[in-house]
Order: structure tokens, then sequence, then C-alpha cells
């Protein structure tokens, strides 16, 4: 039997109020790739947080397990020690904190940490800038890369890669990416599904309205949505099920 | 707190101080010149605090002791580049000095100005010699010693044409002490093309009150650097130092990194008037407060030339609720085409930016610390590498404790 790493079982969330997430069920084993897909908030970066364990997405129902071991209500760090990783899609600028003091929380190698840098071609001098403060979209994005090939965990949680990354530089991360995910799983966000090109993922699912509406191959999964949108997903069995939640939400 | 009622508190406040500073001591004992390896261990240790090291790590060094001057060296090997003495000596040396006294800060300016124009204790005279470019940085040290005593020192400085130097200089109390007020006048002349980046850094103790009166006069070309650094707490302190940009494209900078704790009540600002063309200022200061912690943050940027520049940004860390941090911006255009602008920002640790650095792995506490430690990130100024080391060690221990 395949081992999990990750697994969601009926998970629910609130997050101001409102709940985002509803009866969420996943497993990803070992060694796999996932991919989610879903339009303008329908909950994946909510998905991603709350398996971070941010405090603002608060778990109605349901658990996380990871590596076998209920985390729903560990804090954010003690998951990373646990191996989990993210890379945030639009993560905060800190004033005076430098990525070289991150990057240093995990290893103190200068030889590693240029090793690091030269897999995303990342300048040097970024490492003594304040985080993310005046970054690119492209440097944004590598490093974040960075920051979660230097923890070294077991399973990746990516938000959305390729966003405002051009041609050059979504090269670079989608490899530094398919190398980081050798023997470890993950789970990535994409819209356009562009870094696909680099990244042999296994399974892709579908997140409508807070729920997983379907799961299978990534190659056709992104297919459809390119060609028909997200309203293809309503033709799918899962269809009622979202169709019964809206009318209980509308009544 | 309306502002009428506010300088009133200040008047106030100000004149108690003026009543303490009556009966404080004017006859410490008297210090015999020495060495710095010959101080008391305390006094060495105190001064390291703020920046003070060995002389013969640094170009020239000026150490006084309540009203005594312990040492005014200059190391050989620069020599006919400066001159450090105390201003006593140097009104004796020489006629022109007149030419510098009392000329940016003015006597009447308040009670402590006066105090320190009838009862003055000394101070430094630095003067760095026309083209001569000093490699390593000057220091000196104004120290107090003695309990419950008024210090009143007057301090000059002048870069002649085309000089360039760095100078540190640290004020501090010994730890024990519980009462006392230390006055200090300081000009500064930052002749054409001249270069001079002054880093203060202050150690004073919830007991004491300090009253700092800054100047600096910035001629054609000339560009003057003002680090400001305070991480002690202090009974009170006010200062608000002015830079005149009288030269054409002359330029100043003033940082400010404000660590306000315990009881501490600190009102600093500074102050740039634009006089001529292409005169650029910017001011920068970071406050954080804690515990009972009251913090004025002021800033004033005065155009007075079509063609000047000037910025002011000024962000403030509460880290306590009954703490406080009021900034006060202020911009005046008195001439068409200046271009003044602000931005001031005041509030907490942002939870987003703690959660960040948790996902990395931190500790809510080490997160939270090192956001305070990058607050008051001083690596923009410049300083020679070991007062840069020693001041990261002293803002790491402060960052933890604030937490």
């Amino acid at each position: 039997m395949t081992e999990n790493i990750l697994e969601i079982n009926n998970l629910s969330v609130e997050v101001s109020g409102k709940i985002v997430l509803e009866d969420v069920n996943l497993k990803i084993a070992k060694g796999e790739v996932h991919v989610l897909f879903g339009p303008n908030g329908s909950g994946k970066s909510t998905l991603l947080m709350t398996i971070m364990g941010f405090p603002a997405y608060k778990v109605l129902s349901g658990e996380i397990i990871f590596k076998g071991r209920d985390i729903t209500n560990l804090p954010i760090n003690e998951r990373v020690r646990l191996g989990i990783s993210v890379a945030f899609q639009n993560p905060p600028a800190i004033r005076g904190v430098k990525l070289r003091e991150i990057i240093g929380y995990w290893t103190s190698s200068i030889k590693e940490i240029e090793n690091l840098l030269k897999k995303v071609n990342f300048s040097p001098d970024l490492l003594d800038r304040d985080i993310n403060l005046g970054f690119s979209g492209g440097e944004i994005k590598k490093s974040e890369i960075l920051q979660i090939m230097a923890q070294k965990g077991d399973f990746f949680m990516i938000d959305e890669p390729d966003s405002g990354v051009d041609v050059e530089n979504l090269k670079i991360i989608g490899r530094a990416i398919n190398d980081m995910l050798q023997d470890k799983s993950g789970l990535i966000i994409t819209h356009q599904g562009y870094i696909l090109r680099f990244i042999n993922a296994h399974i892709a699912h579908v997140i409508l309205q807070g729920t997983i509406v379907c799961s299978g191959s990534p190659t056709k999964i992104l297919t459809q949505i390119l060609t028909e949108g997200y309203g293809w997903c309503y033709k799918c069995p899962m269809r009622r099920k979202i169709e019964k939640r809206e009318t209980k939400t509308n009544s | 707190m309306s502002n009428e009622k506010k300088n009133r508190e200040e008047r106030n406040e100000d004149k108690l101080l003026e009543n303490f500073a009556s009966r404080l001591s004017r006859k410490p004992r008297k210090w015999q010149a020495c060495a710095l390896s010959n101080l008391p261990d305390e006094i060495i240790k105190r001064a390291y605090e703020v920046g003070v090291v060995p002389e013969n790590s640094r170009a020239a060094t000026y150490f006084q002791i309540d009203h005594s001057v312990i040492s005014k060296a200059i190391q050989r090997t620069f020599q006919g580049q400066i001159e450090v003495m105390s201003t006593k000596e140097a009104m004796k040396k020489y006629d022109w000095f007149k030419k510098y006294w009392w000329r940016l800060v003015s006597k009447d300016m308040d009670q402590f100005t006066r105090l320190a124009y009838l009862k003055w204790d000394h101070g430094y005279f630095i003067r760095i010699l026309e083209d001569q470019k000093v490699t390593l940085p000057l220091q000196s040290c104004l120290f107090v010693f003695t309990d419950y005593l008024n210090q009143n020192v007057h301090n000059v400085v002048i870069a002649e044409p085309g000089s360039e130097a760095q100078i540190i200089t640290g004020c501090a109390v010994h730890p024990n002490i519980h009462g006392g007020l230390h006055v200090g006048i300081s000009e500064f002349y930052i002749k054409e093309d001249a270069k001079l980046t002054f880093t203060m850094i202050h150690a004073w103790n919830r007991n004491f009150d300090s009253r700092p009166r800054s100047a600096a006069l910035i001629g054609d070309n000339a560009t003057f650097v003002s680090n400001y650094l305070l991480f002690q707490p202090v009974k009170s302190l006010q200062m608000y130092p002015v830079a005149y940009c009288k030269g054409v494209n002359s330029r100043v900078e003033f940082n400010n990194i404000i660590y306000g704790s315990g009881d501490s009540r600190i009102d600093v600002g500074s102050k740039v008037i634009l006089q001529n063309s292409e005169a650029r200022g910017e001011i920068i200061t970071r406050a954080i407060a804690t515990d009972n912690a009251k913090i004025y943050a002021r800033g004033l940027l005065q155009g007075e030339h079509e063609e000047s520049r000037a910025h002011l940004e000024c962000r403030g860390l509460l880290l306590s609720d009954r703490a406080m941090i009021y900034t006060i911006p202020e911009l005046l255009a008195k001439a068409q085409g200046a271009e003044l602008s602000h931005e001031a920002a005041v509030g907490k640790i942002a939870e987003e930016e703690i959660y960040y650095l948790m996902a990395r792995g931190f500790s809510e506490k080490e997160a939270a610390s090192l956001i305070v430690r990058g607050f008051m990130d001083i690596s923009i100024f410049g300083l020679p590498k070991d007062l840069e080391e020693n001041i990261k060690r002293i803002v790491k221990a402060t960052a933890e404790r604030a937490l």
C-alpha cells in the first residue's frame, strides 16, 4: 500500500466569518506531485494556508494528517520542522530583514548557499537587501524557491510559481522546482499551467467554491480547462454536489 | 492633547529641570589625563557600548569624564591631517576660533544653552584640515561618572574644504548614576567639497536628563551625514538638531534610530533648511517604543530655494500599549519649486510578517525579534565594520529584551 505524506479529511475552513473550504478531502502519497487548479477565489491559496497553519484560517471541522501525525492544531513553525515548506504567491516585504538571515537559519555553509543561488540564477547581492522590498516579480518567485530549497523539506507547496514571470525565468524556476521535487512530494497551484512544462506532476485536482470537484491526469485536466474553461467542470458528476451547496447557501 | 497644552507642559518640565540643574554638582573630582586602557573597567565597558575603542583603532580620540579632559590623542599617521583638543584649549590657542563659537546655536535659545554659556565644561574641538581624507574614524566620548552632576560641553567640528572624515561620538553615564544633566552644544562647519559623517550614540540611564543642542552649516558641494542611535533608557531627552544647506549642491542626511524603553521621555527631531540650488536633504527616523516610553519624533523640512529637494521618512513601532509614539513631520516651502515630501507610519508588528517568518521555521518570538532587529537596521549608515558589528550586537540584545 502506498504511504501518504499528506491526508486531508473532511476539512472545512472559515476565514473572517466566511466558509471558504468545505468538506475537502485530499491524499498525497510520498513522492507524488499534485497540481491544484481553480478559478480565482475558489479556495486554492486558502487550502495551502490552512495546511501551513496560518491562524486566520480557522478549521471548523476535519483533520490534516502529515506523515501520519495530526497537525491540525500545530503552530506554523512546527509544521515547517516536520518537513512542510511553502512558497508564497505574494509574500510580504519586511524592512531590515535580509534574505541572508532567513537562508542562514537553515544553512551556514557558504558553498551550499552559492549552490542554491546558482540553481535559481539569483544574484548574491539580493541576499543583503530587505526581503521582497523592491524585488521584481521574478526575483520574488526565485527568492521563495530559494528559501524552500534551503529548508530541505519533504513536502513543498508552491503557490503560482509561474505568475508574473518571464519566459527565461520561468524556465529557470521550473527546472529548479523539478530538481527540488525529486523523490519529494508537492502541491502546486497554477492558473495557466505553464510551470507544468518543467515539472512531472502526477495528479491534478480542480477546486470550485471551496470543494475539490475532480481529480485526474494533469495534462488532461489542464487541456480541458484551457479549451473549455471551468465551465467544463460543471459537466462532471460532482456538479450536483456543488449545486446542492449553492441551493443550501442561497436558502 | 492640544499643542498649547503640550507646550505648556513642556515649559513646566523644562522649568523643573532647570531648577533641578541648579541643585546639581558643579564640582566633580578632577581626573588625570591618561590612556583609555588605564581607565576603570566599568568606564571602558560602558564607553565600548557607545562605540569607543582603544586609541590605536581610531585616527584620533577625545575623551572627557565629567569636567576633565582625559585624552586628546592623534595617531602619528594622522598628525598634520587633523586637530583634536578641548574647546577651552582651542579658544586660548586660536583667535579665529571665536568665529565658530555660538554662531550656529544661539546662547539665548533656551535655558539649557544659557546654562552651557555660563557654565562651560570643555567639549571637543575637531578640525579636519584642508583636502585631508582621514581614512580611519575619529572618536570622542563625553562621559558622566559623578552622581548628580551637571555637565555642559560645547563642541565645535570643522571640516575644512575638500576634507573627508568620519567621527563617532559616544555620550554615556555610569550605569549606577541616580540623576544628572548633560547639556551638549555642537556646532558643525562642513566647508565646500568636504564630507563629514558624524555618528552619535547615547547611553544614558533612567535617572538622567539630556539636552543636546546642535546645528550644522554645509557649504558648496559639501555633505553632512548625521547618524543618531539611542538604545538605552533615559529620563528625558530633548533635541532638535538643524542643518543649514547653505551651499550650492549641499547635502544632509539625518538617520535616527531611537529605542525608547522604561519610562523614557524622548523628544527627538531633525531640521533641514535648504538655502541654495541643488540643496538636498533627507531625514530617516525609526522609533521603537516599549514599556511606558513616550517618543516624540519630529522632522522639519524647510525649502527656501526653488531648486531644492528633501524627503522625510518616519516609521514607528509600538511594542506596548502603555507606550506612545507621536510623529510630527512638518514641511515648510518658502520658494516655488522646492520639492518637499514626507511619509510617516506608526504601528505594531504586522502579523503577516510574523507568520511569513514562522513559515520559514522561526518561532513566533524569534520572528518578532528578527522584525524588531530589522526595524533598527543600521546597514545603511556606512559605519566602520567594528562599530557596525558592535551595534548589531546591541540591537540584537535590545530586540530580544524588548520582546
